[in-house]
């Protein structure tokens, strides 16, 4: 076989090229020329090695802000991922209702992240709002500007309203993908509901549920417009998540350096959880 | 032991999926039900299990009405088309899960899963999961787990039509060793004739919904009672033509084509003739053969067998010969057919005995 050489080939790589360069590479490596330099603005820039990195790591904000992140990620995969799979269980499997379901579960995703923060903030405010007005009517002292429990209680529900959908909608379709046989084989062997989800639903999930996990990690630990228009990260900085606290860094201090620094931290956790938590899933995978 | 539907039918909304049907099948028996697809097998088999309700009817077992007894009390076991095992047991936990649920004991559960891998040749798999099988090997995992229990009633919904060619057939010779020391009573669906022909045991032959006809195998075969159970148990499928007997004259599509044939009980008259393509042959076969005249369609190999399909008059006919024969498109051939082998129909489709 002859392979024709051909390099106008080339042209048709250029504009995925260009369009990666601008919107990932280009963007990253400025923050990277940041995290290692100092600047006073007039595009004076003084080199400071690995100063910013260690700054971050060693320092008690971006401790601090990190193990709420951390809290606030634990808590929702807590919650969402098994009521995602309850409700997923519960939804009908055919007929008319199927569709009504799917809809109905799709309309929080389909709301812009900065209207459910708004939503939220109105939703839950302890003088006016439908949620804040009903709790203090019932004898709860909630507040959600002012106390930190109610602000993280307000902000978890946000997040379990807002995003567990994405958890039943990923669990249906695994469910759906179950062929009717399974479950007539295990009603023959006389299996247990139990039995049903953790020998047959449950191992036929697992794809799906490791993209839902993943996504839902990786969308929380990134959370930044539900939070920052509910609560602007108080009260004090008891909502104040990794983005959050970034972005007051960077465009509120103006530090650039740390920023950037705290920017590339974070980035590398993100990518390192990811990384291993999918190992960990298909190193599993590959024993069954 | 016998199982028994008595005039069974199933409904869903307007539609009949099976039709009132009788049939009884006895111990120790291998019941074949052959019929095309959506021809009810299915239904009828979850109808057995007690998997699905009938909209009426009964059935009985050992004389004992079971129609409404769920599916956890008939001691019932079943294997899918779909290999279904639980995907993240051994094969081993497969094998055992009924026993598990019944509280055998662990020693026992040891040696009857051992007995029942040895058999189906899987006693080298038990450490492995499902996944890492061939599809043969999950399949014999799905029989052995079926096996286990001593079930009195076994179904096999279409078991090998997942399988390769090789690996059916091998186990479809294994097949009918595997219950010929066990007390129970087989129903086995297919839509294969030659699946009911190497199992033997007994056939019953459906149609959209009706059983057309039940007896021993080879007797269903040779003599269907009409021409719908010939159609159903012929695969490919059978020829079929108008012909006028008129003396020891036999006539099709205006003696475009005709033989003379007086060795005949058959008295004169219009009748439907019924010739499976393994009667037309490009060689002569049996004392009675005539020959036909035809044009040649289509000629393709299968295995060491030739299809041939060749137009004479207005029918189109379908031949199949053992061996290897290669014939031009287009061109006339002379092929022979044996015309004891062949089946009248009368104007009502029912069978006429004609030797």
């Amino acid at each position: 076989m002859n392979k024709t050489i051909n390099q106008k080939a080339w042209f048709f790589v250029v504009p995925v090229f260009v369009l990666v360069a601008f919107n990932a590479v280009i963007p990253l490596m400025t923050v990277v020329n940041y995290s290692f330099q100092e600047t006073f603005g007039n595009n004076v820039f003084m080199w400071e090695g690995t100063r910013w990195f260690k700054q971050i790591l060693q320092s008690e904000r971006f401790h601090a802000a990190l193990g709420r992140q951390f809290l606030f990620t634990g808590i929702i995969l807590v919650i969402q991922i098994p009521l995602g799979i309850a409700i997923a269980l519960s939804m009908p499997k055919e007929g008319p209702w199927v569709s009504v379901c799917l809809v109905l579960m799709s309309m929080p995703l389909l709301i812009p992240w900065n209207v459910v923060g708004a939503m939220w903030n109105i939703f839950a405010l302890p003088e006016i709002g439908f949620l804040g007005h009903t709790l203090n009517g019932l004898g709860f002292d909630y507040n959600f500007t002012q106390q930190i429990g109610d602000a993280w209680f307000t902000t978890i529900l946000m997040d379990v309203w807002h995003w567990t959908s994405l958890v039943v909608l990923l669990s249906y379709a695994g469910l759906m993908s179950i062929q009717p046989a399974y479950y007539q084989a295990a009603e023959i062997d006389g299996a247990s509901r139990w039995s049903v989800f953790r020998y047959i639903e449950l191992p036929k999930m697992k794809k799906v549920l490791t993209i839902a996990i993943l996504l839902r990690f990786m969308d929380s630990f990134m959370i930044y417009t539900e939070p920052f228009v509910l609560t602007g990260g108080g009260p004090g900085n008891a909502t104040a998540f990794l983005s959050i606290d970034l972005v007051k860094m960077a465009l509120g201090q103006f530090d650039l350096g740390p920023a950037a620094a705290m920017s590339l931290i974070y980035f590398f956790i993100v990518l390192l959880v990811c990384w291993v938590f999918y190992n960990l899933m298909m190193k599993n995978e590959e024993q069954s | 032991m016998s199982l028994e539907l008595k005039n069974i039918e199933k409904k869903v909304g307007q539609e009949t999926h099976i039709y009132p049907t009788n049939i009884k099948f006895e111990k120790n028996t291998i019941n074949i039900l052959l019929g095309s697809t959506l021809a009810g097998k299915t239904t009828l088999m979850q109808i057995m299990a007690g998997l699905d309700k009938p909209t009426s009817g009964e059935i009985h077992f050992n004389d004992q009405d079971v129609t409404g007894l769920k599916v956890q009390k008939r001691n019932v076991s079943m294997v899918y088309q779909q290999f279904i095992n639980y995907p993240n047991f051994s094969v081993f936990e497969n094998i055992a899960s009924p026993l598990r649920i019944l509280k055998v004991s662990e020693d026992e559960i040891k040696s009857k899963v051992g007995k029942i891998a040895e058999l189906l040749k899987l006693s080298a798999m038990l450490n492995k999961k499902p996944s890492e099988l061939s599809g043969g090997q999950q399949q014999r995992t799905a029989l052995a787990r079926a096996l286990i229990k001593d079930s009195d009633l076994i179904l096999l919904d279409e078991p090998l039509a997942n399988l390769d060619f090789k690996l059916r057939e091998e186990l479809r010779e294994e097949l009918p060793k595997l219950f010929e020391d066990r007390d129970c009573i087989v129903v086995y669906a297919t839509t294969e004739p030659s699946d009911a022909l190497l199992i033997g045991g007994n056939t019953a032959t459906l149609l959209e919904g009706k059983i057309v006809q039940y007896g021993k195998t080879l007797d269903v075969y040779s003599n269907p009672n009409n021409l719908n159970s010939a159609k159903v148990f012929s695969d490919p499928p059978i020829n079929i033509a108008d012909v006028k007997k008129i003396g020891s004259s036999f006539l099709i599509d205006n003696e475009n084509f005709k033989w003379q044939n007086s060795n005949t009980k058959l008295s004169d008259g219009n009748y439907k003739v019924g010739i499976r393509p393994h009667n037309i042959t490009t060689y002569k076969e049996g004392d009675n053969s005539i020959e036909i005249k035809g044009k040649i369609l289509i000629s393709e190999l299968s295995g060491s067998e030739s299809l041939i399909h060749f137009t004479k008059g207005k029918y189109n006919w379908v031949s199949l010969s053992n061996g290897i024969f290669q014939k031009k498109i287009g061109e006339e051939e002379t092929l022979y057919m044996n015309v004891d082998e062949f089946l009248y129909f009368d104007q009502n489709n029912k069978l006429v005995k004609h030797v």
